[in-house]
């Protein structure tokens, strides 16, 4: 199917021209890139745009709560060697977005989407993507998305019957659920810190027994399937048995493991783990993420951290104590506007940093960090924080909002 | 208190901890160690006996699956009926609210009992989700400031005749009964649909259980200071609802 150059119809070209002519006026208007309401137009036009504009593309989706932008920078970037890519690189990723993105890419061969993971099913009929890499499902925004398990079962029905080869994370018991009822999975390895949101079987809520890294149901008998791929420390360990070194400009365990599945679902287009590897090192910050950038003659790194598992992610990237670090949480509608989830991120793993809270919801933060017992600054802004951070990098860990917030405040 | 540690039970973190829940027990554990108090925290699995020795058992929400399997495993245990009637406290929320109660409806459209330990019971409630801060003043006899919290639930809570409503709202869904009351309570057993969680924004929520537990009727003085600022902002927030 890649090449195929089949036109579109009149209809669809009509509507990308709809959609490309709402975009021009909503950046124009100043609200931003354009890409969703271009895409919200030519999707109102013709409601079978998706899958029109994807009909010639090899398509890979790509979901998951955490690491979805990044994976799908990094798949990107490996099937580069292939051929010409299109993908909604800036995280438009429902399907006004998504639409938007590939009405920019005829000529492409492949198609690396990254989805929400509430439309994961609907986009998945609607492209019929070659390979969906699933990498993990964690607690995020309670009060407005779905519970984590539904999602899991909303996956499982909808791609039960997809003809794409499912890249599936064996380490997290809510995606191999979810992945199962998959005819073609290839499994990998890819480790998971988070656990607190599967310790309850998926299948029939029996408990979950979790010895060193496997995981099974003493109830009903579903475990953690045999991976063909694996993290292993700074490796990729593919099929035959061959280890890989990963070497990335992106910091933490975490990105490793988005690297680990993106050398894996590369492999499915026929792009060898070392060629895959060797053009992932090119991606540096996505979307200003892991960015070093000067603030007041200080060097910041900004990360961001949305949900619990994010959050435990991040801390075990950062420099250790003393470095000093900057908290940001708002709790506008982007970022759910409940912040209880503050409670389940262990922050005495913050212990030893000097430690400065800023943020709409920084008196939230405070009792939290009050409670476990660690020492902490509250500040008015940024320059203030910075002002008082001891010498040395700042990492600056911000959720959603609060990180757009940096960004804009820094000029990055 | 059954000796010299007090011994706070978590009761089933792997299916009811969905809201932050935890931070509850991390609150009554930290203002128990700031007077100095010796803490043994008891985190019990869904597939291990509850302690009947507990002296303080909190119960946190979770989600409709896990709300019905955790129902069945805690009738079946019968730990926390055995402790409550030696007079040990419970303090639930949300889904551990309802769980308490005579009844609620499950995931599965039925009637589903629960362990009667707080003469409420659950239905669900038709109209929309209750999502949000609320502010109610606690029932008088238990002397305790305005409670603020965060709630997101489905649930209606209609309040027995041996259970009384533990505040009264003043913004909020609480048990969306329209009667304007949230939560219940009875003797040493709480339940509230507030989460946030409910202690970090009511701090004297635990000192009351401390006490209790201790049997006494006051504390020494803790700091205070982050817990009143969020409170004044939570408060405010509540009052002019966005
Ligand atoms: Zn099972």
């Amino acid at each position: 199917m890649a090449g195929n150059t089949e036109p579109l119809s009149t209809r669809a070209k009509l509507a990308v021209t709809a959609g490309k002519a709402a975009a021009a006026v909503s950046r124009a208007a100043g609200r931003g890139s354009g890409s969703v309401i271009g895409g919200r137009v030519a999707l109102k036009l013709d409601p079978e745009l998706l899958a029109r504009l994807a009909h010639h593309l090899d398509v890979v989706l790509v979901s998951a709560t955490n690491g979805k932008t990044t994976t799908t920078r990094l798949i990107a970037e490996a099937l580069r060697a292939g051929g010409e890519v299109v993908s909604n690189a800036l995280g438009a990723n429902m399907p006004a977005g998504i639409t938007s993105a590939l009405a920019g890419g005829s000529s492409a061969r492949y198609g690396v989407i990254e989805v929400d993971e509430k439309y994961l099913a609907g986009v998945a009929r609607d492209v019929s993507p070659k390979a969906i890499a699933l990498l993990n499902l964690s607690r995020d925004q309670l009060d407005r998305a779905s519970e984590t398990r539904m999602l899991a079962e909303k996956w499982r029905e909808g791609l039960s019957g997809t003809d794409a080869v499912v890249v599936a994370n064996a380490d997290d018991p809510l995606v191999a659920w979810a992945a199962s009822s998959c005819p073609t999975v290839v499994w990998v390895a890819a480790g998971q810190e988070w656990k607190d949101d599967a310790w309850s079987c998926p299948s029939c809520g029996g408990v979950l027994q979790r010895p060193g890294d496997d995981w099974f149901c003493g109830d009903c008998g579903f475990r953690r399937p045999v991976a063909t791929w694996a993290l292993s420390g700074d490796y990729v360990v593919a099929p035959d048995g061959v280890a890989w070194p990963i070497q990335l400009q992106l910091p933490g365990r975490a990105n490793k493991a988005n690297a680990a599945t993106s050398a894996a679902v590369a492999a499915i287009f026929g792009i060898a783990p070392k060629n895959a590897l060797d053009r992932m090192y090119h991606v540096q910050a996505v979307a200003g993420r892991y960015d070093v950038v000067q603030y007041q003659g200080r060097d910041l790194r900004l990360l961001l951290a949305k949900n619990p598992a994010g959050w435990l992610e991040t801390f075990s990237l950062i420099d250790g104590p003393p470095a000093p670090v900057i908290l940001s949480v708002n709790a506008r509608s982007a970022d759910g506007t409940d912040t209880s989830w503050l409670w389940d991120v262990d922050y005495t793993r913050l212990a030893g940093h000097p430690i400065f809270v800023l943020g709409d919801r920084k008196l939230d933060l405070a009792v939290r960090l009050e409670v476990a017992g660690l020492d902490f600054h509250v500040c008015t802004d940024l320059a203030e924080a910075a002002r008082s951070a001891p010498p040395g990098r700042i990492e600056a860990i911000a959720n959603y909002t609060a990180f757009q917030d940096l960004r804009r405040l820094i000029g990055n | 208190m059954s000796d010299s540690s007090l011994r706070l039970v978590w009761v089933y973190p792997d299916l009811l901890s969905t809201y932050g829940d935890q931070g509850n027990a991390l609150v009554v554990e930290r203002r128990a160690r700031q007077r100095g108090l010796d803490v043994t925290r008891i985190d019990v699995r869904s597939d291990q006996q509850v302690p009947t020795s507990g002296d303080i058992y909190l119960i946190g929400g979770g989600e409709d699956r896990p709300q019905r399997l955790a129902a069945e495993r805690l009738r079946r245990d019968g730990g926390i009926n055995r402790a409550v009637a030696n007079g040990a406290i419970v303090f639930a929320v949300c889904a551990g609210y309802q769980i308490i109660g005579n009844e609620f409806i499950n995931d599965l459209g039925r009637v589903e009992p629960g362990l009667g330990v707080l003469d409420v019971r659950s239905v669900r409630n038709e109209g929309a989700r209750h999502v949000g801060d609320v502010l109610a003043d606690v029932d008088e006899r238990l002397g305790l400031p305005p409670l603020t919290g965060f709630e997101n639930h489905q649930g209606n809570t209609v309040i027995g005749p041996s259970a009384r409503p533990f505040a009264r709202l003043r913004y909020g869904g609480g048990n969306g009964t329209g009667d304007g009351t949230e939560g219940a309570w009875c003797d040493t057993v709480f339940g509230t649909y507030m989460h946030g969680p409910v202690m970090a924004r009511n701090p004297q929520i635990a000192d009351m259980l401390l006490k209790l537990a201790l049997d006494v009727n006051a504390l020494p003085p803790v700091d205070e200071r982050w817990y009143e600022a969020l409170r004044a902002e939570r408060i405010a927030a509540a009052s002019q609802p966005a």
